[in-house]
């Protein structure tokens, strides 16, 4: 489905991706993990144009992405560390803004499809509150039927929970989960190592701006095969 | 020192009468104000090199010579080289309303430049187009920045508007010094044209304080 080759992005002079190669396919769940610095959220705003790459190719479906713009960001969903989500709309306005605007869908449809999902993350009581009203956890789940209410083929997660306290990162990990059960394609940045074990197809180790390991997760996490992957794994775990 | 306000008074509806025609003034300025600095803001923040150019060197001129001096060009030079003749009110609107954009750009262009940067990202992560997400996502949370310090800048326009008496428009400033000139009393007119100055800009500022409040409370 997606198609990664040679992708090489820098800031100024720091390159901060140095090449990274890789296949996702369809209905994947991949954990992307890595110390800090290590060019995960970039890798991940490369997927959908949030940064533009310097070299290499990122094809969905076969298509080179620089040529889809639009068309593919309506593809693709992205979940934010810190929400983003727009503070002067109501969470129902939040979550009907963008297929209305973009997809032309009508508001009634738009309204219907918004509360199903607010259902679907245990929010339909919010309908009509602002986001500033809401915790850290129920933002989280709002952002993330935002993104969903565009009907996307792939989801991105650059730390969903990150930006939360302990007691509401389950609440987001429990959405995400029943996520992975519809067979949606998913990528996802995460410190989360258990989440990662437990949900993940393949894990991903990124250091340094390159792809160092690719691998089932029960490889991974008991016998990661570079040094660089077991000292990292020494200081998380 | 001896100060005559009976003579004063068959005057002061005269007077008066000039902040009509000021506040009418501050507010055709700086609408006109705002719609042309609005265009400059987003030049400002757009990707087009020359507009962006443009409207630096705009607001770069506008800031870095004097007001009564753009005024003059405008009353007097402008109509000497189109031999078309402007009004002292035109005149003075047209000069505060190309000034003020350039100081009302560039609070639009701080207004929009605070809004955080993860709200544009996650507008263009919905595909949401660019005139969009300014008009519906971006503009409408810079406006909390922006509303205020439109404020100071209504407050800083009508103390300054008191310039277009030299052109001769007939303002608050320009009926206090003919009222001055008729009776060879200047400390009174000039005394009251104060009073009524500082008592507008009082109200503004208290008009300020309320939306402030208003702005702070819809967080
Ligand atoms: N817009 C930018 N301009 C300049 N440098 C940037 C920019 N975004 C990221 N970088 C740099 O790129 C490098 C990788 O950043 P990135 O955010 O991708 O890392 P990360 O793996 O997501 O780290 P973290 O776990 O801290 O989120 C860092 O050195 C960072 O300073
Ligand atoms: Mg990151």
């Amino acid at each position: 489905m997606i198609d990664v080759n040679g992708l090489r992005k820098s800031f100024g002079y720091n390159e901060v991706l140095k090449g990274i190669t890789t296949t996702i396919n369809k209905g994947e769940v991949i954990a992307v993990i890595g110390p800090s610095g290590s060019g995960k959220s970039t890798f991940l705003r490369c997927l959908n144009l949030l940064e533009t790459h310097n070299a290499g190719s990122i094809k969905i479906e076969g298509k080179e992405i620089k040529q889809l713009e639009n068309h593919l960001r309506k593809k693709i969903g992205m979940v934010f560390q810190h929400f983003n989500l727009f503070p002067h709309l109501t969470v129902l306005e939040n979550i009907t803004f963008a297929p209305q605007q973009v997809l032309k869908t009508s508001k009634k449809d738009a309204v219907k499809n918004a509360l199903d999902l607010l259902k679907a993350v245990g929010l339909s009581d919010k309908a009509d509150a602002y986001p500033s009203r809401l915790s850290g956890g129920q933002k989280q789940r709002v952002a993330i039927a935002r993104a969903l209410a565009m009907k996307p083929d792939i989801m991105l997660f650059d730390e969903p929970t990150s930006a939360l306290d302990p007691e509401m990162v389950k609440e987001v990990l429990q959405v995400m989960k029943n996520l992975v059960k519809t067979g949606m394609t998913m990528i996802i940045v995460t410190h989360e190592m258990g989440f990662a074990k437990e949900v993940a197809d393949r894990v991903l180790f990124m250091d340094d701006g390159k792809l160092v390991e690719d691998e089932h997760p029960a490889v991974f996490f008991e016998n990661p095969k570079t040094e660089r992957a077991q000292a990292f794994l020494e200081k998380v775990l | 020192m001896n100060l005559d306000f009976a003579q004063l008074v068959p005057s002061i509806p005269y007077i008066l009468y000039g902040i009509w025609v000021t506040l009418q003034f501050v507010a055709v300025s700086l609408v006109l104000g705002f719609l042309w600095g609005t265009v400059l803001a987003l030049f400002k923040i757009g990707r087009v090199t020359i507009l962006r150019w443009f409207a630096d060197a705009y607001t770069s001129v506008f800031r870095g010579t004097p007001l009564i001096l753009q005024m003059l060009i405008i009353y007097y030079a402008v109509p000497q080289l189109t031999g078309m003749d402007i009004g002292a009110f035109s005149a003075g609107v047209l000069t505060f309303a190309l000034n003020s954009a350039a100081y009302i750009s560039e609070i639009i262009r701080a207004g929009i430049n605070a809004v955080d940067k993860g709200q544009k990202e996650a507008a263009v992560a919905l595909g949401v187009p660019y005139r969009t997400m300014m008009l519906k996502i971006i503009l409408p949370q810079a406006m909390k920045n922006i509303l205020p310090a439109l404020m100071n800048e209504f407050i800083t326009l009508t103390k300054e508007s008191a310039i277009v008496s030299v052109i001769g428009a007939l303002d608050i400033m320009r009926r206090a010094q003919i009222v001055g000139a008729s009776n060879y009393r200047f400390f009174e007119p000039l005394l009251l044209a104060g009073l009524i100055y500082y008592l507008l800009v009082m109200l503004l500022t208290m008009a300020g304080r309320v939306m402030e409040r208003r702005l702070a409370k819809s967080d």
